[in-house]
């Protein structure tokens, strides 16, 4: 944690641009650049200086740990979960076009859509995970 | 070419740092002037993650690392010259490979052949999507991703487990870390 005004304010004006381009790059990843593992890391360094900047309890009580795991664990679910889903609609695993009979590209669309938002919401809980753990540990020596 | 020029001195310098304090902040440097590079290749997906993962994520894990470690360099126990050795036989290796590498951009590489105008060609008629890329890792190549993820998982659990079960036996034994030695 620091106590300078200026990282404090800086921060406090960066932090929802940062958060915001995160989750630009998640949901426009299928049309201009990023997807998943961008947004999240994008996402997961706001976190982590917020947690820089206003100390590591403050960024606990934004993101909880417990909240996290689940999350984390959450989007992988998701991803295989999406595979599961085309294939109880008929198609192959992970064949999106089953998603939508009619129109083949809309069910791509929902299922880069879906799988995206999977591997995004796993990397940014499990960066965040990893930094809170290692911020957590006492200095060894 | 400048980007390459600044890559190679700050690899140069962190090399020659006594500092690991020092060390770490070059090597987000170092991170960040990739990122650049990999813009100006055309290669904006490697650069966001460039950026975000070495400059930003990769550092502060680093710098949290010192704060635990210390950031003091031990004095080298041994003379240079081997380990200059090794890697300049490497580097000449690596170099020798490039040779027979077909030029940068060369439309008749292997590489623009096949598979990639299948690829480009048909992303827009079956995946109806503008970024090629995440048609690729998200629908061609969407088994291969759902594993990368699942690697990530399987990673970041490994790392959360070795981190938090000491830190909760520390806490269980109800003493100061400093007693533990360290591994």
């Amino acid at each position: 944690m620091t106590t300078v005004t200026i990282l404090r304010v800086v921060t406090k004006i960066l932090m929802p641009y940062i958060l915001l381009f995160g989750l630009y790059v998640q949901f426009h990843g299928d049309f201009g650049p990023g997807g998943g593992f961008q947004a999240g890391v994008i996402f997961a360094a706001g976190i982590i200086l917020y947690a820089l900047v206003y100390g590591l309890n403050s960024a606990i009580r934004i993101a909880p740990p417990v909240v996290l795991e689940s999350l984390f664990a959450l989007g992988v679910l998701i991803f295989a979960g999406t595979g599961v889903a085309t294939m109880l609609m008929g198609g192959h695993f992970l064949d999106y076009n089953a998603l939508s009979p009619h129109d083949p590209i809309h069910g791509q669309h929902w299922g880069l859509m879906a799988v995206e938002f999977g591997v995004g919401m796993a990397v940014a809980s499990g960066m965040t995970l990893i930094y809170f753990a290692f911020a957590g540990r006492e200095r060894v020596r | 070419m400048l980007l390459l020029t600044l890559l190679a001195a700050t690899a140069v310098t962190i090399a020659r740092m006594r500092s690991l304090l020092a060390a770490v902040m070059l090597t987000g440097i170092y991170s960040f002037l990739g990122a650049g590079w990999m813009l100006l290749l055309d290669a904006p997906d490697v650069a966001f993650t460039e950026a975000a993962v070495g400059a930003g994520v990769s550092t502060v894990l680093m710098l949290a690392t010192l704060a635990l470690t210390g950031s003091d360099m031990k004095p080298r126990g041994h003379s240079p010259w081997l380990p200059l050795a090794a890697v300049l036989v490497t580097g000449a290796a690596l170099v020798y490979g490039t040779m027979d590498m077909p030029a940068f951009g060369d439309p008749n590489a292997p590489i623009q052949l096949y598979p990639s105008p299948s690829y480009v060609d048909k992303t827009e008629a079956e995946i109806g999507v503008p970024n090629v890329i995440t048609a690729v890792l998200g629908s061609y190549r969407g088994y291969d991703t759902l594993g990368e993820t699942t690697v990530i998982f399987t990673a970041g659990i490994a790392v959360l487990l070795l981190l938090r079960g000491r830190h909760r036996r520390v806490r269980g034994d109800d003493t100061p870390s400093d007693g533990e030695t360290p591994r």
